[in-house]
């Protein structure tokens, strides 16, 4: 395996990764996809979700919110409002705001404006406490 | 002596000021140091996020976005970017009056112009000369995204009910911590520079597809716009202030010498004068 993908992942606050991996997992608009060197030219946008790549065998997860991810010649940039590591996430924060999440969800119509807020702000939390397992297990 | 009295005192005072100048000037320095750094670590994920609104927008002639389509409408929106705090030298001066300045040549131009303020200074500046639809104020000590999210879905969804037809933001760009330097953007309608006429060399997969990125990410490309002219105010700011309060502490540092020379000059009048006479005194005494 000779060949490797170039990810570059910033944040407005900073650039979080930059770094040579062998591959990459994200969750898309349309759903989860994976890249692997030799990849097509793709563009397309993130959902609060889970990224993570392989880089020397080891896998890294990390928690996502919205963004963008594209693949040119084998460089992949992410472009995301927020990105989290797996051993940067506070899971007791995470569960404590799934739970109110939950709460503020029962009491809300769909139709409601803060139903979507809350159901961004349940995904998130979901995802955060996903990839803590996931990274545990590993 | 109430004269040697009285310099003794200003000078004292002089160095209480001083003192207070050499401080802010520190603090301005640390923050400044890391305004600088938030500036530098926003523009890779600005400048990325241009260059993908470009590819996108090359080729999208067809039913483009609202956020893309020129209204004649004549009415606009101007963003006017200063701090909320002032003793930084001519930093929220110099933007009102561009902002003035701005106005009134394009007075012709718009039939209609209204304010958005951030910034107290500004806000305090224009309030009584135009109309200001809202100001934000008190934004710059707890800067983050979520705040130039705000304020974008804010101009957006006026944008977008037409209640103006073109916006612009004038803030202070960092130069560096000497000059700031004023600058004027559009920022609404959006408009993807000009369009190279060369074909794409490499073909694109898009998912969902082109236009439904491009509606998702036109009004990120405000946030990250409005976000940047918020950083680069908040550092041109600290850089300014520290200038200002560098030449105040020079200044005073002047001034304290001086008063220092005016009360020797006095004192050693006093000590002649009391010399004088004393072996007056004591003339007459032996005559």
């Amino acid at each position: 395996m000779a060949e490797k993908l170039k990810v570059e992942l910033v944040t407005p606050y900073k650039k979080v990764l930059s770094e040579e991996v062998d591959e990459i997992t994200a969750t898309g608009a349309l759903g989860e996809f994976g890249v692997l060197p030799g990849h097509a030219p793709f563009l397309t946008s993130l959902k609060i979700g889970e990224l993570a790549y392989k880089k020397d065998g080891v896998m890294v997860h990390m928690a996502l919110n919205w963004g963008y991810f594209e693949v040119e010649n084998d460089t992949v940039t992410v472009l995301v409002e927020t990105a989290e590591r797996a051993d940067e996430i506070d899971l007791e924060r995470a569960k404590a705001a799934m739970g109110r999440a939950e709460q503020e969800l029962k009491s809300l119509t769909p139709e409601d404006k803060n139903f979507r807020i809350q159901e961004a702000a349940l995904e998130r939390a979901l995802i955060r406490v996903q990839v803590v397992s996931k990274a545990a297990r590993r | 002596m109430a004269n040697l009295k009285s310099i003794k005192k200003r000078i004292v005072s002089v160095k209480n000021t001083r003192q207070i100048t050499a401080a802010m000037k520190m603090v301005s320095a640390a923050k400044l140091r890391r305004a600088q750094e938030n500036v530098v670590a926003a523009r890779p994920y600005a400048g990325k996020l241009a260059e993908v609104l470009e590819r996108l927008a090359q080729s999208q002639e067809s039913d483009a976005s609202p956020l893309m389509v020129k209204r004649d409408g004549g009415r606009a929106l101007l963003l006017v970017v200063t701090s909320d705090r002032g003793l930084c030298g001519g930093f929220n001066a110099n933007l009102s009056k561009a902002a003035e300045r701005f106005i009134k040549e394009r007075a012709g131009e718009f039939k209609e112009l209204s304010l958005m303020t951030i910034g107290r200074k500004g806000y305090e500046f224009l309030r009584n000369r135009h109309t200001v639809r809202k100001h934000h104020g008190n934004i710059f000590s707890t800067l983050s995204y979520q705040t130039a999210a705000l304020i974008a879905a804010e101009v957006i969804e006026g944008y977008l009910a037409e209640e103006y037809d073109e916006v612009y933001v004038i803030y202070n760009a960092f130069k560096s911590v000497m000059t700031q330097d004023i600058t004027l953007e559009q920022l609404l309608p959006v408009a993807p520079k000009a369009d190279d006429l060369e074909e794409q060399a490499t073909q694109y997969i898009y998912e969902p597809t082109k236009a439904a990125l491009l509606d998702e990410l036109l009004p990120k490309h405000i946030e990250v716009q409005i976000f940047k002219s918020l950083l680069e105010s908040l550092a041109s700011e600290h850089g300014a202030r520290m200038t200002a309060m560098d030449s105040a502490s020079k200044n005073a540092t002047e001034m304290i010498g001086k008063l220092t020379l005016i009360y020797n000059r006095a004192r050693q009048a006093a000590i002649t004068t009391e010399l004088m006479e004393i072996i007056s005194g004591s003339e007459s005494i032996k005559g």
